[in-house]
């Protein structure tokens, strides 16, 4: 039972920033922006929430380091795109390069430093009940975020006249302008939420799921998260299922070699990223279904005629 | 016509000027919009009335000039300020979205904050009282054009305004949907509302506007009351010069002559949620002839260019035919290379790559055809002998334009036409699809295209022309069929059409009994 | 104050020919304002990255060495990106084609002939272009986001590899090391001038490359099609040509081009296979595709470029004692600059100011009018 327990806690684990960079992203791409730069702002996350919680001593202030860093990278996308019109593909990939190294230079002085770890929550019997305690009660406050953050997503796209605003641009920015919604100005701010949630997400990296900063050590995560929103098809609840699956793909490894299952530990770890490729044409080979839920104008650049 | 009164005028406008890059779209522009009147704004395709309107709705900003409200000066800096101020808008490429429901279009554009629900009775119930049903709860992409303007016109009515501005509201509709509209726009003018009309079609203009201000070149070239005009003497004022006459001289023994065209049970499904499927069209297209398909947009007419053209290719190959050879399962390419020729409706990003240049654009259609004149060994291009027969192509055709051998999206919409148009025609194909001849393009070159066409088709070969313009229809063809919801009529021969038997048909009338509609009563 | 843009009615040739060093200008500025952040004299932490480690002729041979897999896969890609078709993963395809190139000189030791290196040279092609077929047919086949499924690709390609030298491939007198074999001589691509330094044919490959993805694309009707497709893809549909073969074509061509950069690295610089074959030349060849603006003969001079900040970064690591990352940021700011400074082409930039606009609106009224007249 604790070997069950033990197991579904690691892949919330693992699932959790996963899910926090990809209902940010969702959003972004809810307005018809494409930012393929996840990676870029999540490692930047993951680098400042270490780094402020290392010479803070307080793993809160580091993770509100990695939200405010996330989003501020995430600015210098949404200028580009935005307000020069830059190919979002490539400013996307840029972001991401450049974020890699940013974060390695910034990072090298932190490397094989302990980190401070964000306690887990306990409430006094609730968390010491069995099973349920410690999976209800009992994790980290970046779990109880992503929840509260895909609850209050889905409510404000589908509930809120705000994020009615928000899907038409995505699915028409011309008609959006044309009745005089300020089209760009939406989109920053979703471009600056999508930044502020991949920082969360890098934050939870580095003060929870392995408190220590390592190079890379979002390992593609930003771009599993990219596929989340395609496997979610854009809408919020059906990402954490999806989530839960990729996290469950990452800790395969840990526990087929826990079962002392005798496979090498490099097609393990390949397992997520063979098992996304796997859910992507699932999801993808129904041109119908995608094409509905795909925000139309997904990736166009806009320019307001004036 | 006499000077604005001093007072009363609703709207009034001085001296409004825009300029794009080197073209004043709008130069100097009056205009004056009185209480409780339908106010046409006439001019042909570019004459800036677009800009102009876009600029009283605050889409645009004017470079020069003045607006008065109710005889106050006021800058209209974004469409939520003219809202405010009483300025409703219908478009003419609608301001819609696909992905949302009526009731959630009208919403977002109302600034009360209303519940979704609240705001769906009330259109509703404001649709039922104008004769102009809706359902607001039906996906705006599932819905005919003829009912995505209801929804922009409902829209418009919701927030209350003064002056309701259309912008070309009859091309979408049928002649029966026009009549209707016309109806709804006298009992607004009834109610004390403002209308500014903007058209390029003369009859109607005459039959339900006070008066009028003609543009042409984005200057204003008149004002008068249309009532008291011939519509000859508007296009005049709206042309500038006399339109040479298009000739068509009708020729006997057609049915004789070979079918070079033929479509037999051509069935599609849709191919994308929103679009429309085709339904067991069979039509003929005879050397020498010119056949017309009128329709409504949306009902299948892009669908069926692609399937004829071989964009898309069909699983029986007898359901398309060319020159007596089955087609059906060829690629656009090899149904050229049978001698068919396509024009599509839309020029940019379809019939022409925006950001290339002419001559390569000639390539565009014509590497497979003349691949031994303009491809030489090893794939390489011919560039010289491409960009002499460009020129060629641009001096059949009269293709006015800026630069030696300029980007296509550089020209104006009537150049690039008779660009693409004269690019098939130069080939001398014996069966040339085109669907929209003339859309956006001015009356010269629209005059250019539809007698290079007929002329194509006395010189043997079969046009078909697929277009929403029932006069170009029935100034071209010899023959019009009608396409509706995906199924297409009877081709009814030229002597026997009429407005209205086209018009029934284009509403979805049974085909059967619109062909034996009385034509005498309307003739 | 905000930024407007304003469309330009023709692309200007102007700012076409002076994007590129406005940006490379831009970039110069900010990294100085890094360096000063670092507490590094500019000047000579530009003279470590730009200057000195291009001062000998041995060290311009080295300049080729990492120029060459630059160039190599950014004129594949810049084929894929005109196409509209975004390969990421070429950094998977170099590792594969390394590895599918090693097969002969890793699997026979001993067989040697003059006919080993083309051997490895055309595996090396092969292997590329098969792993880059992977997402092409899945993007054709299946309609699976190709930027997605190419960049997963890359990490397995780095466990495969990472699996092939420590474990099947392990070379059994390495004393335990994870690598293969050293290369036998004629599995060893040779250098151009051995006296004068390390320079090897991969960079000829690499100018041969360019000058024939050039004339492809200027000159040949299949190139019209990758820019047609790539520009409107309605109007390449309707031109009669073949998207998903478009895939496929780019696909592989990129693929294979990133597999010869692999196996060249790996049979001219390396000599046998390790669980690092390359510095992440696959995503710096994303920044040199773009900037030398997706045209071959540009790439060319960015690869050189961007070659000489790995080397800056390497000296600057030993003499100034800073990361060598720096050397990636300056990569990354340098290709944000390049997009940024393109827009110019298309696009002049209007300054509007937040206080009311000078133009013929000396009778505006101001906001406060607006509410009494409504």
């Amino acid at each position: 039972m604790d070997i069950a327990v033990n197991i579904l806690l690691t892949i919330a684990t693992a699932a959790t920033p996963l899910l926090v960079a990809a209902i940010g992203e969702l959003v972004v791409e809810r307005s018809g922006v494409l930012n393929l730069g996840v990676e870029g702002m999540m490692i930047m996350g993951a680098v400042a929430g270490f780094g402020a919680g290392y010479l803070t001593g307080s793993p809160w202030l580091g993770l509100l380091a990695a939200v405010l860093v996330g989003a501020l990278f995430s600015l210098l996308f949404a200028v580009m795109t935005l307000s020069l019109a830059t190919n979002q593909v490539a400013t996307g990939l840029s972001l991401t390069l450049l974020g890699l190294g940013l974060s390695g230079m910034m990072g090298t002085g932190f490397v094989g430093l302990p980190g401070e770890r964000l306690p887990n929550l306990y409430i006094p019997f609730l968390t010491d009940l069995p099973v349920v305690g410690r999976l209800v009660f009992g994790q980290d406050p970046v779990f109880y975020i992503s929840i509260a953050l895909i609850a209050g997503v889905a409510w404000f796209l589908f509930r809120t006249r705000t994020g009615l605003t928000l899907r038409s641009i995505g699915d028409s920015h011309t008609s959006a302008h044309a009745l005089g919604i300020h089209v760009l100005r939406y989109r920053y701010l979703a471009v600056l939420f999508g930044g502020a949630c991949a920082g969360l997400a890098g934050g939870q990296l580095s003060l929870v799921y392995t408190p220590q900063w390592v190079e890379n050590m979002t390992a593609g995560r930003g771009w599993i998260a990219l596929a989340l929103v395609v496997f979610a098809s854009w809408r919020p609840w059906r990402g954490p299922a999806g989530g839960y699956i990729f996290g469950a793909g990452r800790n395969g490894q840990l526990h087929a070699q826990a079962f002392g299952i005798p496979v090498p530990s490099q097609f393990l770890s390949s397992l997520p990223y063979l098992a996304t490729i796997a859910v992507l044409v699932l999801i993808s080979r129904n041109k119908r279904l995608t094409m509905m839920n795909t925000p139309a104008a997904l990736g166009q650049p806009f320019v307001p005629d004036r | 016509m006499g000077e604005p009164l001093a007072t009363g005028n609703l709207l009034e406008v001085r001296g409004l000027t825009k300029v794009f890059g080197t073209l004043k779209a709008c130069d100097a522009v009056d205009l004056t919009v009185a209480r409780g009147e339908i106010h046409a704004l006439l001019g042909e395709n570019g004459a800036g009335k677009s800009t102009l309107v876009k600029m009283l709705f605050g889409s645009l900003e004017p470079h020069s000039g003045q607006i008065l409200w109710q005889g106050t000066p006021v800058r209209i800096t974004n469409p939520g300020v003219a809202k405010k101020l009483g300025i409703g808008m219908v478009f003419q490429h609608f301001s819609l979205f696909e992905a949302l429901t009526a009731a959630e279009n009208i919403a977002l554009s109302l600034d009360d904050g209303s519940p979704i629900g609240q705001i769906a009775a009330k259109a509703r119930a404001l649709s039922f009282s104008y004769g102009l049903p809706l359902d607001p709860d039906s996906l705006v992409g599932d819905l005919s054009v003829g009912e995505r303007q209801r929804i922009e016109i409902i829209r418009c009515l919701l927030q209350a305004p003064q002056l309701i501005i259309l912008d070309e509201p009859t091309s979408v509709l049928t002649p029966q949907e026009a009549d209707k509209l016309f109806e709804t726009l006298e009992r607004l003018r009834e109610e004390g509302k403002s209308i500014l009309y903007i058209s390029h079609r003369l009859e109607e203009v005459k039959r339900i506007c006070d008066r009028a201000t003609v543009l042409r070149h984005g200057k204003v070239v008149g004002h008068c009351n249309p009532r008291e005009e011939t519509a000859s003497s508007l296009a005049r004022m709206m042309v500038g010069n006399e339109v040479k006459a298009v000739v068509r001289v009708p020729v006997d023994g057609l049915e004789e002559a070979p079918a070079l065209l033929e479509i037999r049970n051509l069935s599609r499904k849709p191919a994308t949620p929103f679009s429309i499927p085709l339904r067991n069209i069979s039509l003929s297209v005879r050397a020498g002839e010119v056949v017309g398909i009128a329709g409504v947009a949306g009902n299948g007419q892009g669908e069926f260019f692609e399937a004829v053209s071989g964009e898309v290719r069909q699983e029986d190959t007898g359901a398309v035919r060319i020159g007596g050879k089955d087609a059906g399962a060829l690629s656009i390419t090899g149904r050229r290379l049978l001698g068919a020729a396509f024009v599509p409706e839309e020029r940019l990003g379809h019939g022409a790559a925006p950001r290339m240049r002419l001559s390569e654009n000639l390539l565009l259609s014509r590497h497979a055809t003349d691949r031994k004149t303009f491809i030489g060994p090893g794939g390489m291009v011919r560039s010289g002998i491409v960009q002499s027969a460009a020129q060629r192509i641009i001096d059949a055709m009269d293709v006015r334009k800026s630069a030696p051998d300029p980007e296509a999206a550089a020209l104006s919409g009537g150049n690039l036409q008779k660009f693409i148009v004269g690019r098939e025609l130069d080939r001398r194909p014996s069966v040339m699809v085109v669907n929209q001849p003339t859309w956006g393009v001015d009356a010269g070159a629209a005059a250019h295209i539809r007698q290079a066409l007929i002329e194509l088709a006395r010189s043997g070969s079969a046009v078909l022309v697929i277009s929403q313009d029932l006069d170009e229809l029935f100034e071209i063809s010899d023959a019009i069929a009608v396409m509706h919801n995906g199924e297409l009529s009877q081709p009814i021969p030229i002597a026997e059409a009429t407005f209205e038997k086209i018009g029934l048909l284009m509403g979805g009338a049974e085909p059967g009994h619109a062909a034996h509609g009385s034509e005498a009563e309307i003739a | 104050m905000r930024v407007e843009l304003v469309k330009r009615p023709q692309r200007s040739a102007l700012f076409s020919a002076l994007s590129p060093f406005i940006a490379f200008a831009l970039t110069m500025a900010a990294g100085a304002i890094l360096f000063l952040l670092l507490g590094i004299n500019p000047i000579s932490a530009f003279y470590t990255y730009f200057i000195s480690p291009i001062s000998e002729v041995w060290q311009l041979h080295e300049l080729t060495i990492k120029a060459a897999p630059l160039i190599l896969i950014a004129v594949g890609l810049a084929v894929c990106y005109r196409a509209n078709i975004w390969n990421i993963g070429a950094e998977g395809q170099l590792i594969m084609g390394a590895i599918v190139g090693s097969a002969i000189p890793v699997m026979f030791p001993a067989f040697e002939s003059p006919i080993v290196l083309p051997l490895c040279l055309l595996l090396g092609m092969l292997g590329g272009a098969a792993y880059a077929a992977i997402p092409a047919v899945l993007k054709a086949r299946f309609n699976t986001n190709e930027i997605l499924t190419s960049l997963m690709l890359v990490y397995v390609a780095q466990l495969f590899l990472d699996w092939m030298v420590r474990g099947p491939w392990r070379d059994p007198q390495g004393h335990g090391f994870p690598q293969t074999v050293m290369f036998n001589d004629s599995a060893t691509l040779p250098a151009l001038f051995p006296v004068a330094g390390r320079a090897n044919w991969g960079f000829v490959f690499a100018l041969v490359a360019a000058l024939a993805v050039w004339i492809l694309m200027t000159r040949l009707l299949r190139g019209f099609e990758v820019r047609v497709l790539g520009s409107s893809p309605r109007a390449g549909r309707f031109a009669g040509f073949n998207f998903n073969r478009m895939v496929f074509f780019t696909f592989m061509l990129s693929g294979a081009l990133a597999g010869l950069a692999g196996i060249s690295e790996v049979t001219g610089a390396i000599n046998q296979l390790q669980p690092t074959i390359s510095p992440g030349y696959g995503f710096t060849a994303i920044i040199v595709a773009f900037l030398g603006r997706l045209n071959p003969l540009g790439i060319v001079a960015a690869g050189l470029v961007l070659a000489l900040t790995y080397l800056g970064g390497e000296a600057a690591q030993t003499a100034l004692g800073i990361s060598d990352k720096v050397a990636r940021v300056f990569q990354g700011m340098l290709l944000f600059f390049v997009l940024g400074c393109d827009t110019l082409i298309h696009y002049r930039i209007r300054f509007v100011g937040l206080g009311a606009k000078a133009r013929g609106e000396s009778e505006a009224v101001p906001a406060a009018k607006l509410e009494e007249v409504h």
